[in-house]
Order: C-alpha cells, then sequence, then structure tokens
C-alpha cells in the first residue's frame, strides 16, 4: 500500500486528533441527553454550550447567533427555506449566483419551480462576480441574496464584505454559504454584517454530520426543522452532543491555524501551481482571486477521470470537474459559467490541501503528473 | 467511486493498440470533446480480408480508454462480416463487466467500429447527427441511436437510456421525447430499425473541431494579438461555433465587426462555408 497523499480537503478533512480526543468521553460514558433533568443528562449541556461559544468565537459572533446543524446542506436548505417562511409573501425574488454549491443552487431552482423568480449572478473566466449587476437585480421584491463566500470547485473567494454593503443597503437579507471559507480565510461577521452563514464540521477537521449555522440577531426566521425544543426552538432534534463537541474544538483549531493555512499551505500551494503550469503544457489556471489551499487546472485534450484514476496509482487524491466522475454527464457547471472552453472543461483536477500536508507530498505530485498527461494526451486523438 | 474490475483497470492501466495506422482500410470516429468523450478506430485488412492490425485513439475516461482498448483485441483476426456482428455487449463481456452508467462508453466502441466498417466499404463517415432528427441536443443523440438501444437492449426507462446513449444526461429536456419513444417501442415490441443511413461524406466532428482549432490558432488569433485582443473556442454545435473574445476584443466596440468580417469569413474560407459564428456572452 502506497502512503496516502491526501489532496482533496475541498471534498472532506481528516479528523484532528484532538477532536476525536475531546468527541470520545461522548459516545462513551457521557451519553446522557443534554434535554433530560438528572445531571447525567443535564450536565451534558454544558459541554454543548462550551462548543457554541467556541464556533461564536471563531465566526465573531454571540453564542445565541449559532445554532447546531447536520452540516452544510442543512444549513443552507434551513437558511433559504427559513427564511422565505418568515417573510413577506409578496417579497418573492431571491438572487444567487451561477456557481453555488448544489445544497443552495437546487434549492434555489426548486423556489424557481414554485413561482419564485429567481436571479443567478454571472461570472467572469476568473470567476468574479460582477457586483454591478447585484446591485441592478435587487428590487424591493427581494426577499434574499444567497452567495458563498469561497467557491468549493475553484476556491475563489467572493468579496463578502462588498457584497454585504451593496445587499444591506437595500435592506435585503443576505445569506454566504461559507462551507469553503472556514479556517482558511478570515471571518468575523462583526465587520462583514451578513444575516446568515452556513458552516460545515468536516471540511475543517471535525467529522461529517455536524455543522451550524449562524443567524444574526433579530432576523426572522422559521425553523426548518420542526420538532422538539432544541436550540431554542430554531431546529429541532436531538444534539448531536459528540459531533458538536468535534466542532467546537475544530473551531479553535481553525481560528489557531489561519495563520499557517495562509502562509505554509499558501506557499505549498503556490508550489503546486507553479511546478504543473510549468512543466505541463496546456494547463490552465481555473481562478484567480483563492483560498490560500485551492488548485484547479485544466489540462487540455485530456479528460479529468482518466487523470485521478493514474493519479490514484500513486495514492494521490484530488478530483475534477469532468463529467464522467460524478455520474452526471455534464462537466462541472463552475467551468461552464466561468466559459471554460469544452477543450479544458473535462481535464479540470483540483487539488485541495490543508495544514496536514507535506513538501514531500507536493513534490511527489509534480514528480508523477507530467508523465501522466503525457500518457493521456498520447492517448488523446486531439493530438497529433 | 467507480466500481471498476481488475480487468478494466488492467486495459485502462496498459491500454492495446494505441495510436494510428499508416494507410489504414477502414478509419470509423464518433463523439467529440464537447460529449466528453470520443474514439478515432482504424483497421488494416490482410490478403485474406481478416483484421490484421487495429489501433485507437481515446479521449474519455478510464472505461472509455479500457472499452477502446478491449474493442481492438475483439476485432483483430476477424474478418469484416464477424466484425460487423461485434455489438456493445461484446465488450461488456470482455471485460467482464461496467458501471450501468458507463455503458456509453462500450456503446461508442460499437459505433466506432460501424463507422471504420462503413468507410471502408463506401469510403464514407456516418455522419449522422447532421442528417438525422437529435433528441439529446445536449450530447447530440439522435433518434435512430436512441431507437436503435431501446431495441437492441429492450430498456424501458430514461435511465436506462441514458446509460446506454447518454441522451437525456444534461439537462433532461429531451427525457419527454425519450419516454415517447420508449412508449413507441412497448406498443409496436418491434424489432430495432437497422436501416443504414449514409449521408455524403463530410467532415467528421472531430476533424471540424481540430480544422477550427487549428485556424483559430494559425489564421484568426495573431490578427487579433495585433491589437491586444484575443479569442478562445468555446463550443462546436452543429455549425454553430461558439466563441468568446478575450482581452481589448472583449466589450470591443467594433467587436461584432471582428466576429463577422475576420473570425466568420476566416472559419467559413478554411473550415466550411456554412458555419455560424457566435459569441459567448
Amino acid at each position: 500500500m502506497k502512503p496516502l497523499i491526501y489532496l482533496d480537503n475541498n471534498a472532506t478533512t481528516a479528523v484532528a486528533p484532538e477532536v476525536v480526543e475531546a468527541m470520545l468521553p461522548f459516545w462513551t460514558e457521557q451519553y446522557g441527553n443534554p434535554s433530560s433533568i438528572y445531571r447525567f443528562g443535564g450536565d451534558i449541556t454544558k459541554h454543548v454550550e462550551h462548543a457554541r461559544d467556541q464556533v461564536a468565537n471563531m465566526l465573531g459572533a454571540q453564542p445565541e447567533e449559532i445554532i447546531f446543524t447536520a452540516g452544510g446542506t442543512e444549513g443552507d436548505n434551513a437558511s433559504i427555506f427559513g427564511v422565505l417562511d418568515a417573510i413577506d409573501p409578496a417579497r418573492r425574488h431571491v438572487i444567487t449566483t451561477q456557481v453555488e454549491h448544489p445544497a443552495v443552487q437546487t434549492v434555489c431552482r426548486y423556489l424557481k419551480n414554485k413561482g419564485y423568480r429567481l436571479t443567478e449572478l454571472h461570472v467572469d473566466k476568473n470567476g468574479a462576480l460582477d457586483l454591478e449587476q447585484l446591485q441592478e437585480e435587487l428590487t424591493p421584491e427581494t426577499a434574499l441574496v444567497s452567495i458563498m463566500w469561497a467557491n468549493n470547485e475553484t476556491g475563489v473567494v467572493f468579496p463578502m464584505d462588498q457584497i454585504a454593503a451593496i445587499v444591506k443597503s437595500q435592506g435585503v437579507l443576505l445569506h454566504t454559504d461559507a462551507v469553503q471559507a472556514i479556517g482558511k480565510i478570515p471571518i468575523d461577521v462583526d465587520r462583514v454584517p451578513v444575516d446568515l452563514l452556513t458552516i460545515s464540521g468536516h471540511k475543517f477537521h471535525a467529522p461529517k454530520g455536524v455543522g451550524a449555522m449562524y443567524i444574526r440577531k433579530g432576523t426572522r426566521i422559521r425553523p426548518f426543522i420542526k420538532g422538539g425544543h432544541q436550540e431554542g426552538g430554531k431546529r429541532a432534534g436531538t444534539e448531536n452532543v459528540a459531533g458538536v463537541v468535534g466542532l467546537g474544538v475544530a473551531s479553535e483549531l481553525a481560528l489557531a491555524h489561519l495563520e499557517e493555512e495562509n502562509d505554509r499551505v499558501r506557499r505549498l500551494r503556490d508550489k503546486l501551481e507553479t511546478g504543473i503550469l510549468s512543466s505541463c503544457q496546456d494547463a490552465i489556471l481555473n481562478g484567480l482571486e483563492r483560498t490560500p489551499n485551492t488548485l484547479n487546472v485544466s489540462f487540455k485534450y485530456i479528460e479529468g477521470e482518466a487523470i485521478l484514476l493514474m493519479l490514484d496509482e500513486y495514492g494521490i487524491c484530488a478530483s475534477s470537474g469532468s463529467a464522467c466522475t460524478s455520474g452526471s454527464l455534464e462537466p462541472s457547471h463552475v467551468m461552464r459559467a466561468m466559459g471554460v472552453p469544452f477543450t479544458a472543461a473535462h481535464g479540470s483536477i483540483r487539488f485541495s490541501l490543508s495544514v496536514y500536508n507535506t513538501e514531500a507530498d507536493i513534490d511527489k505530485v509534480i514528480e508523477v503528473l507530467p508523465p501522466i498527461v503525457d500518457r493521456l494526451r498520447e492517448i488523446s486523438p486531439f493530438v497529433d | 467511486m467507480w466500481d471498476y474490475t481488475e480487468n478494466v483497470m488492467d486495459h485502462f492501466r496498459n491500454p492495446r493498440n494505441v495510436g494510428k495506422l499508416e494507410n489504414p482500410d477502414g478509419v470509423g470516429e464518433v463523439g467529440s470533446l464537447a460529449c466528453g468523450d470520443s474514439l478515432k478506430l482504424m483497421f488494416k485488412l490482410d490478403d485474406e480480408g481478416r483484421i490484421a492490425d487495429a489501433k485507437f485513439q481515446t479521449f474519455g475516461c478510464g472505461s472509455a480508454i479500457a472499452s477502446s482498448s478491449a474493442l481492438t483485441e475483439i476485432i483483430k483476426g476477424m474478418t469484416l462480416e464477424e466484425a460487423a456482428s461485434v455489438t456493445n455487449q461484446d465488450i461488456v463481456d470482455y471485460l467482464g463487466e461496467l458501471p450501468e452508467e458507463k455503458l456509453h462508453c462500450s456503446v461508442m466502441g460499437s459505433e466506432a467500429l460501424e463507422a471504420a466498417i462503413t468507410n471502408y466499404r463506401t469510403g464514407a463517415q456516418p455522419d449522422a447527427a447532421t442528417e438525422e432528427l437529435i433528441i439529446c441536443k445536449c450530447f447530440g443523440v439522435t433518434e435512430e441511436q436512441i431507437e436503435r438501444a431501446i431495441g437492441e437492449h429492450n430498456l424501458t426507462t430514461v435511465a436506462e437510456v441514458t446509460n446506454y446513449t447518454k441522451a437525456g444526461g444534461a439537462c433532461g429536456g429531451c427525457h419527454p421525447d425519450i419516454e415517447k419513444l420508449l412508449l413507441k417501442h412497448a406498443e409496436q415490441k418491434a424489432p430495432s430499425t437497422t436501416a443504414e443511413q449514409i449521408s455524403k461524406k463530410r467532415l467528421t466532428n472531430i476533424e471540424k473541431i481540430k480544422l477550427i482549432q487549428d485556424t483559430i490558432e494559425r489564421e484568426i488569433r495573431p490578427e487579433l494579438r495585433k491589437d491586444g485582443g484575443d479569442i478562445e473556442l468555446v463550443d462546436v454545435n452543429g455549425n454553430e461555433v461558439l466563441v468568446s473574445m478575450r482581452g481589448n476584443c472583449a466589450g470591443c466596440q467594433v467587436a461584432e465587426f471582428t466576429l463577422s468580417k475576420v473570425v466568420e469569413q476566416k472559419l467559413r474560407e478554411f473550415v466550411a462555408p456554412e458555419l455560424i459564428v457566435v459569441e459567448e456572452k
């Protein structure tokens, strides 16, 4: 078995050892239900609330503005449906972008089918938004704007401070899917006045199945998951105590590692980028202003799944915007929205790093990738 | 992650018969870059009319490369009559198994073989996509191709049709049309159509795309670059060439003029007179 070189941290991350350690007691001896009246259960509440403090601290929020969820998709659904459920029903216009994660895009298109007017903002070839278009599309009927903070496929970061300034000046609610931004760029809801924000634990070294949403105090929202009184009545269901505790520790780590992410990890990413672009012909960089951990590069005339399968032979894990890897038959909607030519869209590969990556990981990719690209181009009918 | 068999992985890792043949007797090309996969198959016959050698070039995923490799191994040594009866199922059987969603890779193999045999017999490339009713506009799948897949494999659902032909795999706009064809087949229980429709020889998709790329590279881009502009080929859909103007050309007042007077004129001159150039907005 070859050593694992894991460069797919935008898909999921390793659970940090500190996180695992913190969670363990809540699967073993401390299994009480926080809602119970006796101390064996009730004491657990302290740990849940401590985790809430930790998450709030990472985001610059107040603890009572944090709601625990089962992950990013729930947070996005709960934000969008919850806000629309509580707002003046005459406001039936939603603004989003062409490059959102399916957790937002699919929900918005569902709303469109239900009679909402939907605006999907364009991006340019660098993946950047046209803020003038955002300004123009806002109307008194606009109920909600949902724009991701950082893109999962390209790492492109949207200028959320400017977006918030535009949206809030019109008195419209703003939700952001910040799943890919956490731990990579500074997030402070005190400085950037978004109303709702979604995060997912497993993208920053907490386990899968836990996440959180930030809901600014005073925001009118109805619960998406209805039932018990948990989470102040905003999200029913017995707390995923171990997961929540893990999320809290991971939030502390994310804050502590932010500098390393923007220094060492960024340098590793840049080394990978330069190494690939200088040694592979017809390789195109996708996305300009990016999170420090993400590199998305297209190899013209070859197909992504084939590249990934060959990288897998070396224990290298990455992902692709190619149609073939997903089971859908279309290449990535993000690549299409950016106008990446079809000669390159099918051959796009995403490498996403974390603080656990080493220089040796990067050197290995730079060593093995060019021959893989050459080999597949030998097979391709589009290269003479 | 796909659950590829060891045999599929072997043919992907070590594809047999990659490359081109000098003076091939038959050449078949199917698919296109826009579709996400394409295959060029070549064979040469010996004195007794058997396939002495076969080579392929494939753009596509692991199973597309493996299917192409398997195809060449299957047909070597066959007479053309034997080869003509090879189906996509033979390719699947040779490999052991393919994931359902990847069956279209084996279909691409059998279509390339059919095209190559037709090419040998008539000198033509069947260019079905331009002559027949296209049902799936995303992948350029024709009514005939869908009906044939339904008939040969007794397909009953849209998802199955997508697995075999890719039709309906993108925007989904053609699902009602596919359902109509499924219904028609269920009602008739008729054998599939086998009518060969061979159009007059024109450029294949791959040839056309390559020629457009070459023309842009050689004739158009240098002109635009003189003024600090640039152009990128985005897509080719039938005779419609979708381009994106870059650099100084983007947003330039005379970009439209450039598009029709330089880009379209050159492409019509060097590729095909019926091309229409459209700028992607």
